[in-house]
């Protein structure tokens, strides 16, 4: 039993790896990568709000961030896409005749791989400084992340000669090594990428979650107050994990935004990043498995209810959004870990119960 | 020296949309702690009440129809603030004093109010009313039965989702009837017409028009506050509300009955909320999506004025509006034509509706760097809780 629990993962990655890419079409492919591509955003937030209590609305910036950077790389290196000047040609139509300064370095393709998780990372540890320096907590915290979310998404929309506005980045007529981006042969690439980086950020996490690191994060998470007395400034503890979260996004957008084949201010929208918190719900806060479980399950059912009735999937997401919330707080990982399918089972005399004392089924005997 | 005036008018107006959004917010956030993300949905409810009293009344024509903005005010607050009090009974009430919880919550209940109103039919409304009443019956019959056994909870939430389906089920078939399954709204933008008393000016004052819209909704704002302002200070229920949101044990201890004190201070939250949706109907035309442009920037008034200040909450939302208006549309480009080249380029740069936001937001970020808890912050013990 022991290594068969060991064999788990290894045996799930072969899955993915060899018989996922032989067993489903291009199409459910692509998906699935990118809800793996997804997943590894939700282990960003679950580092964040899971261990360390910091509920951040604004993941969708760092997402995009790295969106965006690995977007104008493959932009400026693709020929077919390059107007007069040897930009892309949606520069054109603004008017706008030399590259804008901040975007000469991603001609290279050195500076985009750094760029696409240093850039977040560094935008992340100064938003987080700035705030997590004040005491600013809690709420406050979620509510000034979802200010800085709409300062970056009324930038990236406002700005049609710098970022191409509302249109956002087109990936998927791009080419890379003399590919098209958007060709299946790519999206198996990317697809495979995407599961070796997600093992790869799933120990980044299990990394700063485990050992001294992770115990403060743990004791920030459930009593700032009396870590503080203990000696300790959790200022440093938090920056450092935001900015991990924000370079893990970065990364996640990246892989995402070339296998969904745009990048567009709507990855900024307030709705995206919430539902981003509602994968980590729904899997298991405070686990590592859960965010992966959630990611994948929940954008599995958006696939198949928008694909069925697309019309519901809002009210299958709100009821989702409340379900978990009131109903299972641990989310589906937690749940299972807790025992709650066990006493499931022996609610309806199917398996034992577990021996607690005092008992526990005495006591929680309805009052009316 | 005119510009100027009409600058401020214009700020003015700006920031009087923003208070009455923000005001509701004020008391649920403030005093109750709850973070209600679908508040923009009530104030989109408030809208949409709006608009059907105006079709409703239309035919009548002559005085009733001049009248309808006022009685829709009326209906627009009972309307959302019932729909606020049942909210708060089932849902809000389960998670006091776990505010990123109703955060989350609250946006489910935003999605879901935001899809309803775009395919709510005749159909769908009774298999609502199908579905929740088989539920209750269902959870009632099961109580009788079996309320002592272990699997109780589950059987109930297995009722629970047994009415769900019976409802889908009863949906399916009133949508075979053409006339019930017409959408009541469907997706697109619905557009309220201002009566004419609103329409035109309102006098002079030296060379500016003043524009009735703009006024009104100034003077409804500034109505508003002064009637909440009233309620909380010098009636009964307002000093329950500040009695529970001092110490909730004592307050039940001294025989407040807080749980109503609770729905009350919810429902006229949600109340206020529609009444500023039915005020912005005159501003333009309305879809499902309404909320989603006001929800942040009303956080960010509460936020910046102090969390359970009103006064604070004015002043943020004024002036929040009036630098938004300001720097938006360009004024100072007008102001001072001859500032030098460097300022000119930023100036213009952030003289658009979106970018001026952007500012906006970012001036808010770098303010609470010195001020953490806003303008006027509250004091006391219980500020950490």
């Amino acid at each position: 039993m022991k290594l068969f629990q060991r064999l788990v993962p290894w045996i799930l990655l072969a899955v993915a790896l060899f018989i996922l890419p032989a067993a489903l079409d291009d199409f459910r492919l692509n998906l699935f990568g990118r809800y793996f591509a997804l997943a590894i955003t939700a282990l960003a937030i679950d580092l964040i709000w899971g261990y360390t209590g910091l509920l951040s609305l604004g993941q969708g910036i760092f997402f995009s961030l790295g969106g965006y950077a690995v977007a104008m790389y493959l932009m400026l290196n693709t020929k077919s896409l390059a107007g007069g000047n040897g930009i892309p040609k949606f520069f054109e139509n603004y008017g706008v005749a030399e590259l804008p300064f901040f975007w000469k370095p991603f001609w290279s393709p050195a500076f985009t791989l750094i760029a696409i998780w240093v850039i977040p990372a560094v935008v992340a540890g100064v938003v987080g400084w700035l705030i997590f320096r004040n005491r600013i907590k809690g709420v406050y915290f979620s509510i000034i992340t979802q200010a800085a979310l709409m300062v970056f998404f009324h930038f990236f929309n406002g700005q049609q000669k710098l970022f191409d506005g509302t249109n956002g980045l087109k990936t998927s007529t791009s080419e890379l090594f003399g590919q098209l981006v958007g060709s299946p042969d790519m999206q198996v690439w990317f697809y495979r990428l995407t599961v070796i980086l997600l093992p790869l950020a799933f120990l980044i996490c299990r990394y700063f979650t485990s050992g001294r690191f992770g115990d403060a994060l743990i004791a920030i998470r459930d009593d700032e107050t009396r870590f503080r007395f203990a000696g300790f400034n959790p200022v440093p503890f938090k920056t450092i994990v935001f900015l991990v979260a924000g370079a893990l996004c970065g990364i996640s957008g990246a892989l995402y935004t070339v296998q969904s084949g745009i990048v567009s201010p709507q990855y900024m929208s307030i709705s995206f990043s919430i539902e981003m918190v509602i994968w980590v719900a729904v899997g298991g806060r405070g686990t590592l498995v859960g965010p992966i479980i959630g990611a994948t399950v929940v954008n599995y059912l958006r696939s198949l209810v928008s694909e069925a009735l697309p019309e519901a999937w809002l009210f299958v997401q709100g009821a989702l959004f409340i379900f978990v919330v009131v109903l299972m707080p641990d989310g589906i990982y937690g749940w299972v870990a807790n025992g709650g399918f066990r006493s499931l089972l022996a609610a309806f005399g199917i398996a034992k119960k577990a021996k607690t004392y005092p008992r526990i089924d005495e006591e929680a005997l309805p009052v009316d | 020296m005119e510009l100027f005036f009409s600058q401020i008018l214009d700020g003015l107006s700006i920031g009087s949309v923003l208070l009455l959004a923000a005001t509701g917010l004020a008391i649920v956030f403030g005093l109750m702690g709850v973070i209600n993300l679908a508040h923009g949905e009530f104030m989109m409810l408030g809208a949409y009440v709006t608009y059907v009293v105006q079709s409703a009344l239309k035919p009548m024509g002559g005085v009733i129809f001049e009248l309808y903005f006022p009685i829709s005010l009326v209906l627009a607050f009972i309307v959302t603030g019932l729909i606020g009090v049942l909210l708060e009974r089932t849902l809000i009430r389960q998670l006091y004093g776990r505010p990123l919880e109703t955060l989350l919550a609250t946006w489910g209940v935003s999605l879901i109010l935001i899809q309803l109103i775009r395919s709510v039919s005749t159909a769908m409304m009774l298999g609502i009313i199908v579905s929740v009443a088989s539920g209750i019956l269902l959870s009632k019959l099961l109580r009788a039965k079996f309320s002592l056994k272990p699997f109780f909870t589950y059987l109930n939430g297995l009722g629970w989702a047994l009415s769900i389906l019976i409802g889908l089920i009863a949906v399916n078939l009133f949508d075979q009837f053409r006339p019930l399954s017409k959408a009541w709204f469907g997706p697109r933008n619905i557009d309220v017409t201002a009566p004419k008393w609103l329409q035109g000016s309102w006098g002079m004052i030296g060379t500016i028009e003043l524009p009735g819209l703009r006024i009104f909704i100034i003077l409804l704002s500034a109505l508003l506050l002064l009637a909440t302002y009233w309620f909380l200070n010098k009636s009964v229920w307002g000093l329950r509300i500040r009695a529970v949101t001092q110490n909730r044990q004592m307050s039940n201890c001294l025989g407040i009955p807080t749980d109503r004190v609770d729905s009350i201070t919810f429902g006229i939250g949600s109340g206020l909320a529609g009444v500023a949706g039915c005020a912005i109907t005159l501003l333009g035309s309305v879809g499902p999506n309404l909320g989603a442009a006001y929800i942040v920037s009303c956080f960010m008034v509460i936020v910046l004025g102090g969390v359970g200040n009103l006064l604070g909450t004015v002043i943020a939302a004024i002036l929040l509006g009036i630098i938004q208006s300001v720097i938006g549309s360009g004024t100072l480009l007008t102001i001072f034509p001859d500032m030098p080249a460097a300022a000119r380029g930023v100036t213009e740069f952030f003289a658009t509706t979106s970018m001026s936001l952007v500012l906006v937001f970012i001036f808010i970020i770098v303010f609470l760097q010195f001020r953490p808890n806003g303008m006027f912050p509250q004091k006391g013990r219980s500020v950490d809780a």
